[in-house]
């Protein structure tokens, strides 16, 4: 008899450890503390308890939810953020302080999807998530804006508080492109992304005698110049871009149709003649076929990578040329910048809010110190040297003498952002683009390294993975 | 009187396999059931917007092997796996027999199971990550090639078929080939001595020890290493995933079944997703089956 009575204790114990199991996913999860933790499954066991509380009319009262979520994939907003948001306090890696509304950092960073992986479930989570879950605010990049901004998920500008005369500084493109096909703005950017041909100083005086814009502008003012050059380069051991992927950005902003008609593929003639001018120079040794983003490309930051340009706007210059460590040719003011070959554009990053937002006010405060209000944009410019959305700010500094880049070593390169932000048209970008220029550069740097046999069998790659990246699509 | 007492205690004998049961069919068998249901389906995401599910019965299977593709990567994912797991089971058996012969006297016997074990205890993507350094372009590998004099530039190791598929060989080899030797050495030990001393006795030389009697005795553990082993292959995804960055470069050569599986999860498409993993699952299956009656032919 005792035995069995000890048996039964020894089953049901081992039952109860089983539920245990079970029970532990529904008790609530911890507040998405870190960015590390996943957002979305936080999100989707939101506490009940916390849903109980009165918040959702928090923001028709003007009383602003305790938690402002932001998802980026970067540091770069939240750096801005922290530098020019008044009233901006750091608490640790991922978290911030407005006031006594606690900023919660969730950044994934963009590779193969992830962002958009992540952003996608958190957005359509919104609904059930408890008011401190849900996001407030997320950034957007120009490769698949669209994708959102023709969406219930961003929320209007306009009925986030802020009057359109307000934008009136901004290009005009910065707004477009986050129009949606209502002619509703949803989201606004603090940045405008003209981009321009950065080159060493050093190496264009050892190469070609001089390191002044206009001259090294006539020796690249086209691609055969741009070919010529790249010769002379090789012949001193320099390689004239870090990857082929460099010049990708200008050749594709110079297209005449979009990567996708609907639902079909297509391949622009510019696009075909990147792959062939790439090859070209890649099999003339002046230039090599690393991925963007990874050690092998950074290389050129420092005088040892030997590299003499890369192709990108402000932001690049600021943000991702090393300025800060010591040793990088950006630290030394190294580098100089000029038009290169064709006129061009990259990236962006927009500031959508979300809807159902329960920090509008806090959101649209935001928006309008960080991209409209023209001192901030301005200490933006002195201070990071970043392209910033605002006309007049701008065009101001552009005729300023005493403003200058050190890293471009005291160039004052506004003038030709400017005239390159006039010129910038997003008309022909789609909301695939993102996935599909990274499956077609990674087919063709595989034909490159002689890996397909023709254009044809690299291209031939290239639908196979878009199509199973973009299941809709065809070609 | 007997006999109903032995049902008794029988029964306690279910109750307690219960838990296993039942984690079984929640884990297991439902999700098995549902991944056969959803690949019946068209359901992916386009965007933000839901497309499906709608009953497309077998147009899913239709789609995949209606191309070359996946029969391509089953064949990367194949030889990749006989790639690593031949050098695996020659270093295992032959370290294995080391350490279980007596005669040998090994030092330091515990250490060095330990230090083979290791590499096991990483996190595959770790390891990958390590090795995409040390082979990068411009990483070490490649430095102290040069600097030795046997390259004149950096050779780019993953931007050659060979070489990539040799590195995700290699890596797997050093990952299991200790798992392994751990395995085919509990074995070994199992052995009862007095058959290696009949056959000292009887004057048999080491190799005619190894190939008469170690190996026939065995083989129920080498047949158990190989089937673990291919399932385990044929699901290769950590390492070639982490490598090339999900893309199986150069040219899709590195580019496993499993990792194509997950290429298509990035649009949510749980239906095409579904369909590969039934195909896959009748693979296992069938290459299972077939290596398991071969071997009770021989018997």
């Amino acid at each position: 008899m005792k035995k069995k009575v000890l048996s039964v204790l020894l089953s049901a114990a081992m039952a109860a450890s089983i539920l245990a199991g079970c029970g532990q996913a529904a008790a609530p999860a911890a507040p998405a503390a870190d960015a590390g933790s996943d957002a979305s499954e936080a999100e989707a066991e939101a506490p009940a308890a916390e849903a109980e509380t009165p918040a959702a009319d928090t923001a028709a009262s003007g009383e602003g939810g305790k938690v402002l979520n932001i998802a980026a994939w970067n540091e770069e907003f939240k750096t801005r953020l922290t530098d020019h948001y008044p009233g901006y306090e750091v608490v640790d890696g991922t978290h911030g302080k407005i006031g006594d509304v606690t900023v919660n950092w969730l950044i994934t960073p963009n590779e193969n999807n992830a962002y958009q992986d992540r952003l996608d479930e958190i957005l359509l989570g919104q609904e059930s998530a408890s008011q401190d879950d849900k996001l407030d605010m997320f950034l957007v990049e120009a490769d698949y804006a669209l994708k959102y901004v023709d969406t219930e998920y961003a929320a209007s500008v306009e009925g986030l508080g802020i009057n359109l005369d307000e934008t009136k500084d901004q290009y005009q493109y910065t707004k477009d492109i986050m129009t949606d096909s209502n002619g509703v703005l949803k989201g606004v950017s603090w940045q405008g992304c003209p981009g321009v041909m950065i080159y060493q100083r050093a190496v264009a005086k050892e190469v070609f005698g001089t390191d002044e814009p206009e001259e090294i502008q006539k020796l690249f003012a086209d691609w055969n110049k741009f070919n010529e050059s790249a010769d002379k380069l090789k012949e001193k051991g320099y390689l004239t871009t870090a990857s082929v992927a460099d010049t990708w950005r200008v050749y594709q902003n110079n297209v005449s149709k979009p990567f996708v008609d609907g639902t079909t593929i297509q391949i622009d003639d510019n696009i075909k003649k990147w792959a062939e001018d790439s090859k070209d120079l890649y099999d003339r040794k002046c230039t090599t076929t690393v991925q963007q983003w990874t050690d092998d490309w950074n290389k050129g930051f420092y005088p040892e990578g030997k590299v003499f340009c890369y192709f990108g706007p402000a932001w690049l210059i600021d943000f991702c040329m090393a300025a800060d460590t010591e040793g990088s040719i950006a630290h030394d003011g190294g580098w100089a910048a000029t038009e290169g070959p064709q006129g061009f554009f990259w990236g962006g990053t927009w500031i959508c809010g979300c809807e159902g937002t329960d920090n509008a006010d806090l959101v649209a405060d935001i928006m309008r110190k960080m991209t409209m209000d023209p001192a901030v944009m301005k200490d933006i410019v002195l201070k990071d040297n970043d392209f910033v959305n605002n006309r007049p700010v701008m065009e101001e500094l552009a005729n300023d003498t005493s403003y200058q880049n050190a890293v471009l070593g005291g160039q004052n390169a506004l003038k030709m952002f400017c005239a390159g932000a006039d010129k910038i048209d997003m008309s022909n970008l789609t909301a695939y683009d993102q996935g599909l220029l990274g499956d077609y550069q990674t087919s063709m740097m595989g034909w490159m390294n002689g890996n397909f046999a023709s254009y044809e069998d690299a291209l031939e790659d290239f639908y196979k993975s878009a199509e199973v990246r973009y299941p809709e699509l065809t070609h | 009187m007997k006999n109903s007492k032995v049902t008794r205690v029988n029964r306690w004998g279910y109750i307690f396999l219960i838990p296993f049961f039942l984690t079984y069919v929640i884990f297991q068998v439902i999700p098995l059931c549902s991944t056969i249901y959803n690949s019946l389906f068209e359901n992916y995401r386009s965007g933000l917007k839901q497309i499906g599910p709608n009953f497309v019965g077998f147009a899913n299977f239709a789609k995949l092997l209606g191309t070359i593709d996946v029969w391509n990567y089953f064949e990367n994912t194949l030889f990749m796996w006989i790639g690593g797991f031949i050098p695996q089971i020659v270093v295992s058996l032959l370290l294995a027999y080391w350490f279980s012969d007596p005669s040998l006297r090994l030092k330091f016997q515990q250490f060095f199971k330990t230090v083979i074990y290791m590499p096991n205890l990483i996190m595959a993507s770790a390891f990958a990550m390590l090795f995409f350094t040390l082979f990068a372009d411009q990483g070490p590998i490649n430095s102290i090639l040069i600097s030795m004099g046997i390259l004149k530039e950096p050779f780019k190791f993953f931007a050659s078929v060979t070489a990539s598929r040799v590195i995700v060989m290699f890596m797997n080899f050093l990952m299991w080939f200790g798992n392994t030797t751990i395995l085919l050495l509990a074995g070994m030990l199992g052995i009862d001595s007095a058959l290696y001393e009949a056959a000292e006795v009887d004057g048999a030389t080491s190799s005619q020890v190894f190939f008469r009697i170690t190996l026939p005795i065995l083989r129920p553990i080498l047949l158990y290493v190989l089937v673990t082993s291919l399932i385990g292959g044929l699901q290769m995804y950590d390492v070639p995933q982490i490598l090339t960055n999900g893309k199986g470069d150069p040219a899709k050569s590195t580019l496993t079944v499993i990792m194509y599986l997950n290429q298509h999860l990035t649009s949510k498409n749980f239906g095409m997703g579904g369909a590969l993993s039934v195909i896959m699952f009748f693979i296992t299956g069938v290459l299972s089956i077939v290596i398991f009656n071969l071997n009770k032919r021989k018997d």
